[in-house]
């Protein structure tokens, strides 16, 4: 299978020309085969090409698929080839599993939708985007998935663009990646430039040889290419699309936030690893983003009432964990991290998606409460969720944060202090998670009369996925148990290969007892966080609304997300839409119309000259041939 | 003077044999199809592009020179060849219906067509200046017939007889030229004027030069470059539609086939002289062409123009003179093909009972009253236009790639201004048709099952050929035998 895995990106393709198509006059039953079908062969040929990988020798794991050459002239080589190694693998298994899973429980929340057949086709398309994205073997291939899954979520988050809202959102989230796209673009540009190639193993192994470490053409090339992963990936300064992106379905932000667009980052980074090596100042950058990122959105979502929202923060905050890894070389940490996540946060999503489903769409944690006994199937996976995303030990966040936090901690490039932020986050990690847990499920119920009535749980088909999901959230964490605990760290050694020279191999000769305590740490923190949740939402139901008058201006500061919308409308926005206006209103009609008119009229006045020679006369027309001819042999006698 | 009688060797021209032999079928089977039954020899038509095609697979690879060297069976040949079938099967697939909404359901239709590809194959394999004018000739009094087919339609009769005109006129340039040539070498032979011009000293006969630039004349005609392409407008107005498609297709190779045959392989020795000349065609080509076509209301005059335009983008190519250029050309010729005959497809298939859409109007709102089609034609103008992922981008950029491996990068960059230029007026149509309310009182198109099929073929193509170029691009490469002896 592993020289056939190019089927797997192929799959959900199929299925998106299929129901684009087909769809609309085929019906939902044909519609929701040939979509979930597809991504479930898509996922099961992962699972194939995984276990293919595994038999080969842990050297060899490196397969290429050249596809074929679209263009080559001389020196410019532009080749269609995907690559097979432990990351794509692990990545192919993330995004198809978890994008299979979100399609099943799809066909439940949208099955009253009109556009099911445009949702599908949308949805297929957006697999397809970042299968292509994770198993590009150079980065033009890569450039064409990445720039599909922003056009994806495009047309997915503004789905019901009949809304406003949703439609705003949707060219948010797309103008936002555009400004991350120009860095990445550019990067990818200079990459060219430098190395003469774009394939990964020319630039990669070039790499080392042709920059000098901390060079400043390395630099440029790592920062640039972040640029583009803080745009996909949801980081200070260009996260603000994603809390905006829950206006498109409730999938939608499932299969955004867990499988196939904000890792699209985090992948790049640890894909380009051999280039971020080089350039040790870019690394730092990348570590102090994720880790002010992560605890900064922690602390959005401590305060947020919409349940949607929250997960967004968290999300935002989350990735931060990633980019914390990845920028202090622990990129096999980062990915493990960004698995787990996918789980979780799947997990999350879809629970939120049931519960405001039988809610009739409501999204405001303040008006739920007591659900606990009407949905325990929600209820039920949403805790294990919110218990994985704490860090409560055992479950699988708690492994992957863990990872993450120690090599903060011990890696050469880490050191306390974003070991400390990312201890502060978990602790209120913890906090939010357990927060909506208690706002949601438990207390006193705050529905209006008529939504209680309504109150039913999900159909089978969003229940399987939620129970599915939950396991593996709860169970996914065994994959990489630290040798600490008596584990081998099998995710970590699978992709060794991959990463091979990277910092964290020279841990090995750290005391083990650090660890141990800084994982006892951790776990403190978490047990804190979700006590102080207990404690606000359980115990002492005012002690919130205490606390916000008591501190109302840090208070005001948080809910309103540091007004950083604000800051943006004022600083970039408004600017360019009174440019806007300036160049529309004035500059356009007195400039750009001037001189468009000016050529138009110029080109009318010649075409009316010319059309003048076009008279229609046989006579005139010769006329034109002779006189041609006596310039060809007037040039050819007097040259 | 030894006369020597040819050698005869039918099996290296078997296609064209074939495509005759079809010609004289179907004159025959005319004879026996009742009036509105015509549809039969349009079968018969087919079958022959079929065999035609088959054969041509099975000599691909051969290379002889056959008839005492007045033809050569060779991949170049070959090659276009195929394009002219290409162009014949795609253009009876859009006849069939038109014949009878137009009412010229004639089976002589198919004849001339049938006839037009033998000239233009004999033309694209000839290496001897006479077979080429020979074919050019067979190719040519088809197409005058053809143009003025519509017999009752004023518009028509004045396009055939300007074509008739014009043509013979500049067929005269063309013949002198050829004499001029053998005046100057002795021979009509292309392999024996190489060789004659191998020889020191004898470039410099002036003799030589005018023979050059009245080959030029004539074959510029053909191709439609400025200034030799005022017939063009009212001749692609005036024809029945599938025969506009057909002339702007297979004619325009014809006269490019044996353009490149003569001037890159008989006449290297003088190419510092006309490559100038045609790089200064192309620019002034390819210029008109794009911005005359801006000013025009009518669809088919629109292409029309842009068919010149073309004609000075192949220029550029010629005017390269390597043999990027040549497979630039060859490729650029099949993508043309298919994007052309598609957006005449289009044109054939709006039409109605005596009745065409050939307004630009005519197409306002056609993405909401035939969806499909209007995806097509949007498919067809971003591959006129030359974006991606279709086969115009990709032939453009081996087109304009050749040019600047010549060193005409100056030549590149106005190609690529004119190709923004022309942007304009193909993005037109497409906004047209998506952005415009459709006329209230335009009629749904009645079905059209054949020319949906050739429809799909060409939309089809043109996205393949822009997303897997590299096969045809090795295909066309494996054809610059015939014209640099590698």
């Amino acid at each position: 299978m592993l020289y056939q895995a190019w089927i797997i990106p192929i799959l959900p393709l199929l299925g998106a020309a299929a129901n684009a198509f087909l769809g609309a006059r085929l019906g939902k039953r044909f519609v929701s085969l040939v979509a979930c079908g597809t991504v479930g062969l898509a996922s099961l040929g992962s699972a194939w090409v995984f276990a293919d990988l595994t038999r080969l020798p842990a050297g060899e794991r490196l397969v290429m698929l050249p596809m074929y050459q679209w263009i080559g002239t001389g020196d410019f080589q532009v080749n269609f080839a995907l690559q097979i190694d432990p990351l794509s693998a692990v990545m192919l298994l993330v995004v198809s599993g978890v994008s299979f899973l979100i399609h099943v429980y799809s066909t439940g929340y949208m099955a009253e939708d009109r556009g099911y057949a445009r949702y599908f086709t949308y949805l297929n398309l957006f697999v397809f985007s970042m299968l292509l994205l994770v198993t590009a073997n150079n980065f033009l291939v890569l450039y064409v998935g990445w720039e599909l899954v922003g056009l994806c979520s495009y047309l997915l988050i503004g789905f019901w663009y009949e809304r406003k809202a949703a439609a705003d959102a949707g060219k948010k989230a797309f103008i936002v990646n555009r400004v991350g796209d120009l860095g990445f673009a550019l990067g990818v540009m200079l990459i060219f430039v430098t190395f003469g190639s774009l394939d990964y193993q020319d630039v990669f192994a070039g790499a080392p040889q042709m920059l000098a470490v901390g060079s400043v053409t390395a630099t440029t090339i790592t920062l640039l290419l972040f640029v583009g992963a803080t745009g996909k990936s949801a980081q200070i300064p260009l996260y603000v699309w994603l809390p905006d992106a829950m206006e498109g379905p409730t999938p939608v932000s499932a299969l955004i936030h867990a499988a196939t667009m904000v890792t699209a980052g985090v992948y790049m980074v640890a894909r380009t690893h051999a280039l971020f090596e080089l350039a040790p100042f870019s690394l730092s950058v990348v570590a102090t983003i994720g880790a002010v990122t992560a605890f900064y959105a922690a602390t959005i979502a401590l305060v947020q009432t919409d349940i949607k929202r929250m997960l967004a923060y968290s999300t935002i905050s989350q990735l931060g964990y990633m980019f914390l890894a990845v920028g202090v070389g622990a990129y096999a940490a980062g990915i493990f991290h960004l698995t787990t996540h996918a789980f979780f946060k799947a997990l999350l999503f879809l629970g939120a998606g049931s519960v405001m489903h039988t809610l009739g769409g409501e999204t405001n944690m303040l008006k739920m409460g007591g659900l606990r006994l009407k949905l325990p199937v929600t209820y039920w996976t949403f805790v294990v969720g919110a218990l994985a995303i704490s860090g409560f030990p055992g479950l699988s966040c708690f492994f992957s944060k863990d990872a993450i936090l120690w090599q903060a901690f011990a890696s050469p490039r880490g050191g306390m202090v974003l070991w400390a932020i990312g201890l502060a986050t978990a602790a209120l990690t913890a906090f939010y998670a357990l927060r909506a847990v208690f706002l949601t499920f438990h207390g006193e119920s705050r529905l209006t009369v008529e939504a209680e009535g309504h109150i039913h749980e999900p159909p089978s088909n969003m229940a399987l996925p939620l129970a599915l999901l939950a396991a593996l959230a709860a169970l996914g964490g065994y994959l990489g148990v630290p040798g600490i605990l008596g584990g081998s760290d099998a995710f970590g050694s699978f992709l060794a290969p991959v990463f091979r020279g990277e910092a964290w191999m020279a841990l090995e000769t750290q005391a083990p007892a650090n660890e141990l305590g800084l994982m006892g740490l951790s776990v403190l923190a978490a047990f804190l966080g979700m006590g102080l949740a207990w404690y606000f939402y359980l115990a002492r139901p005012e002690a919130p609304g205490v606390l916000a008058r008591r501190f109302g201006g840090l208070y005001a500061l948080l809910v309103n997300k540091y007004y950083v919308d604000e800051i943006y409308g004022g600083l970039v926005v408004q600017p360019l839409v009174a440019l806007a206006h300036f160049l529309g209103e004035r500059f356009e009609v007195t400039v750009i119309d001037g001189v468009v008119n000016g050529v138009g009229r110029t080109v009318a006045a010649s075409g009316a000259w010319l059309r003048r020679l076009q008279t229609g006369f046989v006579r005139n027309y010769a006329l034109s041939i002779f006189l041609g001819a006596v310039i060809v042999l007037g040039y050819f006698l007097f040259r | 003077m030894d006369f020597v009688v040819p050698t005869v060797d039918l099996g290296s021209i078997a296609p064209a044999l074939l495509v005759l032999a079809t010609a004289l079928l179907v004159l025959v089977g005319e004879l026996f199809t009742a009036p509105g039954r015509k549809g039969a020899l349009a079968v018969l038509a087919l079958l022959g592009v079929a065999g035609a095609m088959a054969k041509s697979f099975l000599l691909w690879g051969q290379s002889q020179a056959a008839f005492s060297g007045m033809v050569a069976l060779d991949n170049y040949g070959l090659f276009f060849g195929l394009i002219f079938l290409i162009a014949l099967g795609m253009t009876v697939l859009l006849s069939v219906r038109y014949l009878g909404q137009m009412d010229m359901d004639h089976g002589e239709y198919y004849v001339l067509l049938l006839l037009a590809v033998f000239g233009m194959m004999l033309m694209a394999s000839g290496t001897d200046l006479i077979v080429i004018f020979l074919g050019l000739e067979i190719l040519s009094l088809a197409l005058y017939v053809l143009a003025g087919f519509a017999r009752t339609d004023l518009g028509a009769q004045e396009a055939a007889l300007k074509y008739f005109l014009l043509g013979a006129f500049s067929s005269g340039f063309l013949l002198y030229g050829a004499a001029l040539t053998y005046a100057a070498t002795g021979t009509t032979n292309l392999a024996r004027i190489v060789s004659f011009l191998a020889q020191a000293g004898v470039a410099g006969n002036p003799l030589l030069w005018i023979a050059v630039g009245l080959l030029i004349v004539g074959f510029g005609f053909k191709v439609a470059t400025v200034p030799f392409q005022m017939w063009v407008p009212d001749v692609y107005q005036g024809a029945p539609t599938p025969v506009t498609a057909f002339m702007s297709v297979g004619a325009k190779a014809a006269g490019f086939a044996g353009f490149l045959r003569v001037f890159l392989y008989a006449f290297p020795a003088l190419s510092v002289d006309w490559t100038w000349l045609l790089a200064a065609l192309a620019v002034l080509t390819m210029t008109l062409g794009n911005v005359v076509a801006i000013a025009q209301g009518d669809i088919k005059r629109m292409l029309a123009y842009s068919s010149i335009a073309h004609a000075g983008y192949l220029l550029v190519a010629m005017a390269s003179n390597s043999q990027a250029g040549v497979s630039a050309v060859l490729f650029y010729m099949v993508a043309y093909a298919f994007t052309n005959l598609g957006a005449f497809a289009v044109v054939v298939y709006l039409a109605r009972q005596g009745q065409e859409a050939l307004e630009l109007s005519d197409y306002a709102g056609l993405g909401s009253r035939a969806p499909l089609v209007a995806l097509a034609m949007t498919i067809f103008m971003v591959s006129l236009a030359g974006v991606p992922p279709t086969a115009g981008f990709v032939a453009k950029f081996y087109l304009f790639g050749a040019a600047v491996e010549a060193g005409l990068v100056w030549l590149a960059v106005v190609s690529v201004l004119n190709s923004v230029i022309s942007a304009y007026y193909y993005l037109r149509l497409i906004v047209i048709m998506y952005m415009r309310e459709p006329v209230p009182e335009a009629a749904p198109a009645s079905t059209a099952p054949l020319v949906s099929v050739s429809l799909a073929i060409a939309a089809t193509a043109t996205l393949l050929l822009g997303l897997f170029p590299s096969a045809l691009l090795a295909l066309a490469q494996s054809t610059v035998g015939a014209i640099f002896k590698i």
